[in-house]
């Protein structure tokens, strides 16, 4: 038997051998696989607006289980107890993996697989959209509107108000004046009785003042940088039909819809408009959470989505993304009203959206605007019928395919 | 590097903690100690502890959740990763204590001897370990890089056969019949049986056993039947299938003996540092570790701890010695000196011939059982709640308990019976049903990976609830249940 043999660390193997770099990323992209399949449960759990990027969100992941043949998970097992473990003892929780096996080499047995993993929103985002593929979406289609955002230097120039003096370049433009000024001496002009001072000695010689000429001035300019503005407007029904997990499938589509714009562009403001029998504008939280009660008029919430368009979001300066969720149960009487204001919002926004949310198991109500917006022709305009959380990516993205091409640009 | 020992000292500790070792009677191997850092550890642990091991997915994530639950504080780093091979191979991570290395290195020994000794990792080839994972994992990056194969199906194939890797044969050491011999004893068994007084019964219906059938007797290697009996995989398929098969039976012994080899190694930890007569701060600290080495969960087994208090218990019988059976005074120095103990020469044989299943039921005995307090517990609602402990009635049947689920009895036994189902080229295979069911959701998409292999329909015969179901998986008709 030979001796033992040490092998030091040595610091560079230690860097170059980070070989689970490759298997973790390709890791971390089925993570992102997974995340993606389960996007609906995961949007559905956030608030809609007011989460910076950074926050990190938790992500059940169930997409990167290993499969093999394993036991189910109410067999007995035996544990150690701490000396008078009782029968009918409460132990443990269950779910907490597959506790009790005693296991072999780390791996090479079937584990528990569930685990959370930490994701931003941003990345989270990132995710979601990633796989969009929307030729349409594409960023010079946007309306961009110059917006004035700081000045900056450009060049330099013979006027300008005191503070913007370039006290260097005056000072370089003067010496230079006063170079071209003094006579150049040939080496032997003593001999011609010239006095050796001249004005090129600085100090001794007569006084040589600045001039206005010298004067520099750095130049400022206003930069401006295109901007692209956007506005989400989202609008609820909250008549007393719309109930908890209606409001809920709502939330979840406009948070995608709000967050799809954000990563399109810079400046996004959202507004909310709730609207029953008449329409007004509130806040987040008011929209999200509040109920009221009362009958429909899906009219007054797309009135008053045009009235703030009008006021405040001119469709020339702002992409307008409108977006109304109701469970379709309109009065009658207002069928028409509300066609028509649809048609206009239509022509204000680059992209309007009708969710009719009826979940499976609610009771219904005959009547559903998908009928009434039959009648609506525009190429911008999408409805979309979501009857439980899994219709909502794909809805989502159908409905993002129909954004209108800015008509300046076409 | 802040560390409190330095390469020279560690090597005066390991002539020291060697010499101990051959004096108690360990037969080692050489060794090799190769410092880490934190790193490059969660790196071993991940590909189990190989130098070179072909790149999966599976391997990232298990270095993340290593690193996520070593962040959180769930699990320290282990001290200690020792793989078989010849010479042994151990790392002792660069963070660690003086202390911390020289009982590392002790318990590294106590698998040292294991890994020579034990019959079951008799064929496992220690000398050509290391070699041959780095070739599977050049043969793996070739497969990758080759154009006309690609990353994509490599990895493909690789999720398949890992699915499917430890459904192997529990007992290489049975010698496999080859074709010829099973027939012969198919045809045997079907001969009519000698009865005496034949004459006067009617002669039994004999009924021609079907020799055309294949496999003949029910094949519990999973991938190397797939690999030689569907036509349709690649010349890179079936080798990658191999690969993934012969790497699950490296690890199978390592499976068959978790509690024997991880008490052997805590128990010679243990008895070598007493022997070495630490200095008085040292001695502290090595018991505060060992005790974290040797502590429970209610609702797991501890390997270390079961196995260390199983050893202790042995030789303290085989001495003759009084007093409750299991005690284990952890914390009492015993005399020290390289002596063997009286009764420990009882433990090398043991060491040689058992496995965990077989260790367990010849030695851990009712007092033992008390003592630990081993329970049986079951899932009630959301809450796991003690069904049975061990008292004098029913000891016995949470030892059988235990039993089922160590080693390989964690795993479902799956054989396959017919390759030819009804001639149409169906696998059927079967669950041998202990009284536990499989998991359903793992059954069902485990059936998809063997389906992905096998290009046909696969099926399996199990029993849910009591009843016999068998299992379906077809592309165009999905998962069936019957």
């Amino acid at each position: 038997m030979s001796e033992s043999v040490f092998r030091p660390y040595s610091q560079s193997d230690a860097v170059r051998s980070d070989r689970s770099a490759g298997d973790r990323s390709r890791h971390r992209e089925k993570v992102r696989e997974a995340i993606r399949e389960n996007i609906a449960d995961v949007i559905a759990e956030e608030a809609i607006i007011g989460r910076s990027g950074d926050r990190v969100v938790k992500v059940p992941i169930r997409g990167i289980r290993e499969y093999r043949f394993v036991f189910g998970e109410n067999q007995p097992r035996v544990g150690t107890g701490d000396g008078d473990t009782e029968t009918g003892d409460v132990v443990g929780k269950s779910g907490d993996g597959r506790a009790g096996d005693v296991g072999g080499p780390a791996g090479d047995q079937p584990g528990t697989d569930y685990y959370e993993t930490d994701v931003s929103l941003e990345e989270l985002t990132e995710i979601m959209f990633e796989d969009l593929e929307l030729p349409e979406m594409d960023r010079k289609r946007l309306r961009e509107l110059p917006t004035e955002v700081a000045r900056k230097r450009k060049g330099y120039r013979r006027a300008g108000v005191r503070v913007h003096l370039d006290k260097r370049r005056t000072a370089r433009s003067r010496i230079r004046r006063k170079l071209a000024r003094g006579s150049p001496l040939p080496p032997d002009a003593e001999a011609f009785g010239i006095p050796a001072s001249s004005p090129r000695d600085a100090g001794e010689g007569p006084r040589f003042p600045f001039h206005r000429e010298d004067l520099t001035y750095r130049r400022t300019v206003h930069d401006v940088i295109p901007q692209s503005n956007a506005v989400v407007i989202c609008i609820m029904d909250t008549s007393g039909s719309m109930d908890t997990m209606k409001k809920y499938l709502a939330r979840s589509f406009f948070f995608l819809l709000y967050r799809f714009v954000l990563t399109r562009y810079q400046n996004v403001e959202v507004v909310f408009v709730a609207h029953h029998a008449e329409a007004r504008e509130v806040s987040e939280e008011e929209f999200f959470h509040k109920g009221e009660s009362g009958g429909t008029l899906i009219s007054t919430g797309y009135r008053k989505a045009l009235e703030i368009i009008h006021e405040r979001y001119p469709p020339a300066l702002w992409n307008v993304y409108a977006f109304h969720c109701s469970d379709g149960d309109n009065w009658t009487t207002d069928n028409e009203a509300a066609l028509e204001s649809a048609q206009e919002l239509c022509q204000a926004a680059n992209l309007f959206g009708y969710g009719e949310i009826k979940p499976l198991n609610s009771r219904r109500y005959g009547s559903s605007m998908l009928d009434v917006f039959q009648g609506l022709d525009e190429p911008n305009f999408q409805t979309v019928k979501i009857e439980r959380k899994e219709d909502l990516w794909p809805g989502f993205k159908e409905l993002l395919s129909k954004e209108r091409v800015p008509a300046e640009e076409t | 590097m802040a560390t409190d020992w330095t390469i020279g000292e560690l090597e005066e500790w390991d002539a020291r903690i060697r010499r101990v070792a051959q004096d108690v009677g360990l037969v080692l191997r050489a060794q090799e100690f190769e410092i880490c850092d934190r790193d490059q550890m969660l790196g071993y642990m991940a590909y189990t502890g190989m130098p070179a091991h072909y790149p999966h997915w599976s391997f990232g994530k298990r270095y993340e959740k290593l690193k996520t639950l070593h962040r959180h504080g769930v699990t320290g780093l282990p001290y200690e990763m020792v793989i078989n091979s010849d010479p042994t191979l151990a790392y002792l991570m660069r963070d660690n204590t003086l202390c911390q290395q020289v009982l590392t290195m002790a318990h590294v020994y106590g698998h040292n001897d294991f890994f020579r000794n034990n019959g079951h990792f008799s064929r496992s080839r220690p000398e050509l370990t290391v070699p041959r994972f780095k070739l599977r994992a050049d043969r793996v990056r070739r497969y990758v890089e080759d154009p006309s194969i690609g990353a994509g199906r490599v990895e493909a194939l690789l999720d398949h056969a890992h699915a499917l890797s430890l459904n192997l044969r529990r007992n290489p050491d049975i010698r496999r019949l080859d074709r010829a011999e099973q027939e012969e004893r198919a045809l045997e068994r079907a001969r009519p049986r000698r009865r005496p007084h034949a004459e006067i019964h009617l002669p039994e219906e004999t009924v021609e056993p079907d020799l055309t059938r294949v496999p003949l007797e029910p094949e519990e290697d999973l991938l190397p039947f797939i690999r030689d009996h569907n036509p349709y995989l690649a010349e890179w398929e079936k080798d990658l299938l191999t690969q993934v098969h012969e790497q699950a039976a490296y690890y199978l012994p390592q499976i068959e003996t978790k509690i024997m080899n991880e008490g052997w190694a805590t128990y010679w930890h243990h008895r070598i540092l007493h022997a070495l007569d630490l200095p008085q701060e040292i001695h502290m600290e090595f018991l505060v570790h060992h005790n974290q080495v040797i502590s429970t969960q209610a609702t797991s087994i501890n390997p270390y701890q079961l196995g260390f208090v199983l050893w202790h218990d042995i030789r303290r019988r085989a001495a003759g010695e009084e007093g409750t059976a299991g005690k284990v005074d952890v914390g009492l120095v015993q005399e020290a000196g390289a002596e063997p103990l009286p009764g420990e020469e009882g433990l090398f044989k043991i060491r040689e011939v058992d496995r965990d299943v077989s260790f367990l039921r010849r030695f851990l005995g009712e007092e033992l059982m008390r003592e630990l307090d081993l329970f049986e517990y079951e899932p009630k609602g959301k809450d796991l709640v003690a069904t049975r402990i061990s008292d004098p009635d029913e000891w016995s049947q949470v030892r059988e308990t235990l039993l089922r689920r160590v080693g390989m009895g964690g795993v479902p036994a799956i054989r396959v019976v017919d390759a030819d189902l009804g001639r149409s080229g169906a696998l059927l295979l079967r669950h041998e049903h202990d009284g536990r069911d499989l998991d359903l959701e793992y059954a069902e998409k485990t059936l998809e990976h063997v389906h992905a292999l096998w290009g046909r329909r696969v099926l399996l015969d199990t029993v849910l609830e009591d009843s016999p179901t068998r299992l379906s998986y077809e592309p165009d008709a999905g998962f069936a249940a019957e």
